[in-house]
């Protein structure tokens, strides 16, 4: 049984507001939550769920209402576990008047390294990010999706035993995010373990071993995104075409495009709606198992919460 | 400690980079000009004259700079949230803080010595050389440097718990009070309650007391500055900055950012 690399114990946060901070809002709700070592953990949630709350609260740059964590099993509050810690801030903004080699070599400088290794660590994140043509320019001149590579690597520099990606591939192009999705597959083959948050499933599907999911303030589930959902057949899709008209009961059931339909029928139906349509004059075009999938799954809690209403992004494209 | 060294460094350079040496360059206009108006009118009275300006000018250029960018050095890393991947870094936030101290501190430092080797050589310029007791005037630049330092950590403190504006005007306020605070040790006692007595004193004791830096006057007449004030003085700053960069350090430390 692998070790445990973050372990959460019941964190919770409130902000106070309004009128002498009378009333309070919950942004995070008695979370309990494990990550394991040398996993890739996706921590996945509509926008204001409490994912980045939730990572704040690890890296102590806001305190909790409640509850502790405990990374690599010292408490968070212990400064020098941050040797082994990489993070990259939501929307990271760096010191505007350094150049992105600067900025690295400045971080590096918290860690015990020699001139000698801090130069070459600098150089070789530059270039695993895609930088060197940019390491002598000012970061307040770089793009969103530059800053984004820059905090990656500074996230990474110190060789980490432990990665926590807040939102990584948000602000990237599709090159750039599948270049994130390869660094982190690499941290993974290196042994260290990630957690990263995420509000776009496809990417915590293809990366993550485990992920937890977070709705309004509150975990609703954790496990490998196979088993998180009831993979269980749910039906049989059909894909058929059909000219013309026809008064088979079956086609006011079925989702028309054109002269195209999709129908959906429960497994023992299938033969049954398949003899039908044929009698009918359709003509089958493909045949498919129907599986809940991840989005759904989070589709549904979103929904069922109800304060998100359309903060649910699928794919991200 | 090292660590807050490096966060000096740093400091020091993003002030370079932001220009605020550029100062030097108006105060080396003022001062020649200072030296071509003396050279026309006075005969006798340069040296007050232009010792008193200078120091002024070193002062007040001090004070602005000490002013928005003390209030700024923290304040402006929270709201631009730079310090977020900075602290995910083995620092402590007290560390951050004194090293952003220390690195303002030593940009005045290195900008104020700018200034008064500007001054000497516009002495030298006017009365065509330099005598031991000139040496006083060194003395008032260091007395001014310390004062300094005392608003960048006041300047520091309040920005760690209120906005910058208020922190600004705040520490604008401390200043001002801090001027005058010899005249609140010495209210007419007759006049007010007991209470109202200990309460002010207490105040004035709270205060920072910039009375004893001011030695213009001393300077502008090259009389020699006792050596017990000069240490005094250094004592008073060490202590003074060191209990408030420790209330600092206490209000930052639990403070949740953005
Ligand atoms: N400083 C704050 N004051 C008040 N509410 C906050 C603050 N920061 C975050 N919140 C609230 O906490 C909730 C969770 O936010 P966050 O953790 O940033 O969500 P996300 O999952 O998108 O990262 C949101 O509803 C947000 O409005
Ligand atoms: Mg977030």
């Amino acid at each position: 049984m692998p070790g445990l690399a973050i372990e959460i114990e019941n964190l919770t946060k409130e902000y106070p507001f309004g009128f002498l901070h009378l009333k309070k809002k919950t942004s995070l709700e008695g979370l309990n939550m494990q990550v394991e070592t040398g996993e890739v953990f996706g921590f996945i949630g509509p926008n204001g769920a409490g994912k980045s709350t939730t990572i704040k609260l690890l890296m102590r740059l806001i305190f909790p209402t409640a509850g502790s964590a405990r990374i690599l099993g010292k408490p968070i509050s212990d400064v020098e576990m941050h040797r082994d810690i990489g993070y990259l801030p939501e929307q990271p903004y760096f010191y505007d008047y350094l150049t992105a080699a600067e900025l690295l070599d400045y971080f590096a400088r918290f860690h015990d390294l020699t001139a000698a290794d801090r130069k070459e660590r600098v150089e070789r994140m530059l270039k695993k990010v895609g930088l060197e043509t940019a390491r002598k320019i000012q970061l307040r001149k770089y793009s969103k999706g530059m800053l984004q590579r820059v905090g990656l690597a500074q996230a990474i520099l110190h060789d980490p035993k432990i990665v926590i990606l807040d939102e990584p591939m948000s602000g990237l192009d599709p090159v750039g995010r599948r270049e994130v999705r390869d660094i982190i597959l690499e941290l993974k083959r290196e042994g260290k373990t990630v957690m990263f948050s995420t509000h776009i499933l496809s990417d915590a599907e293809m990366l993550c071993d485990r992920v937890g999911v977070i709705v309004g303030g509150k975990l609703r589930g954790v496990g490998a995104p196979g088993t998180l959902v009831d993979m269980k057949t749910q039906g049989m899709e059909i894909l058929f075409e059909l000219r013309g008209t026809s008064n088979a009961p079956l086609l006011s059931k079925a989702t028309r495009t054109g002269d195209c339909y999709r129908l959906q029928v429960a497994e023992e139906e299938l033969y049954a709606a398949i003899d039908q349509l044929r009698a009918a004059g359709a003509r089958i075009l493909s045949v498919a198992q129907v599986k809940a999938t991840l989005e759904e799954f989070f589709t549904n809690l979103v929904e069922a919460d109800g304060t998100h209403t359309s903060a649910v992004e699928v794919s991200g494209k | 400690m090292r660590r807050a060294g490096v966060v000096a460094l740093n400091t020091f350079r993003e002030a370079v980079r932001d220009r605020v040496l550029y100062n030097l360059v108006f105060f080396a206009l003022l001062m020649m000009a200072a030296a071509v108006a003396v050279g026309q009118i006075s005969i006798g009275i340069e040296q007050t004259v232009i010792v008193s300006l200078g120091l002024s000018a070193i002062s007040l250029i001090g004070l602005l700079i000490s002013v928005f960018i003390g209030v700024a050095l923290v304040s402006k890393e929270m709201d631009k949230r730079t310090l977020h991947a900075l602290l995910a870094n083995p620092v402590r936030r007290w560390e951050f803080l004194l090293g952003k101290f220390a690195g303002l501190v030593l940009t005045l430092a290195v900008n104020t010595a700018a200034m008064a080797l500007g001054l000497l050589l516009v002495m030298i310029y006017v009365k065509h050389s330099l005598e031991r007791s000139d040496a006083v005037v060194l003395v008032a630049v260091y007395f001014i440097l310390l004062k300094l330092a005392l608003i960048v950590a006041l300047a520091l403190l309040f920005s760690c718990f209120t906005t910058p504006l208020l922190a600004i005007l705040f520490t604008v306020g401390f200043y001002i009070v801090g001027l005058y605070v010899q005249e609140l040790r010495n209210l007419p006692v007759e006049v007010m309650s007991p209470a109202m007595t200990a309460f002010t004193k207490g105040l004035s004791y709270l205060l920072p007391n910039f009375e004893n830096f001011n030695v213009m006057a001393m300077a502008a007449h090259g009389r020699a500055v006792p050596g017990a004030l000069i240490l005094q003085n250094t004592v008073y700053t060490v202590v003074y900055c060191t209990i408030v960069l420790t209330a600092a350090a206490a209000v930052f430390s639990r403070r949740n950012l953005k």
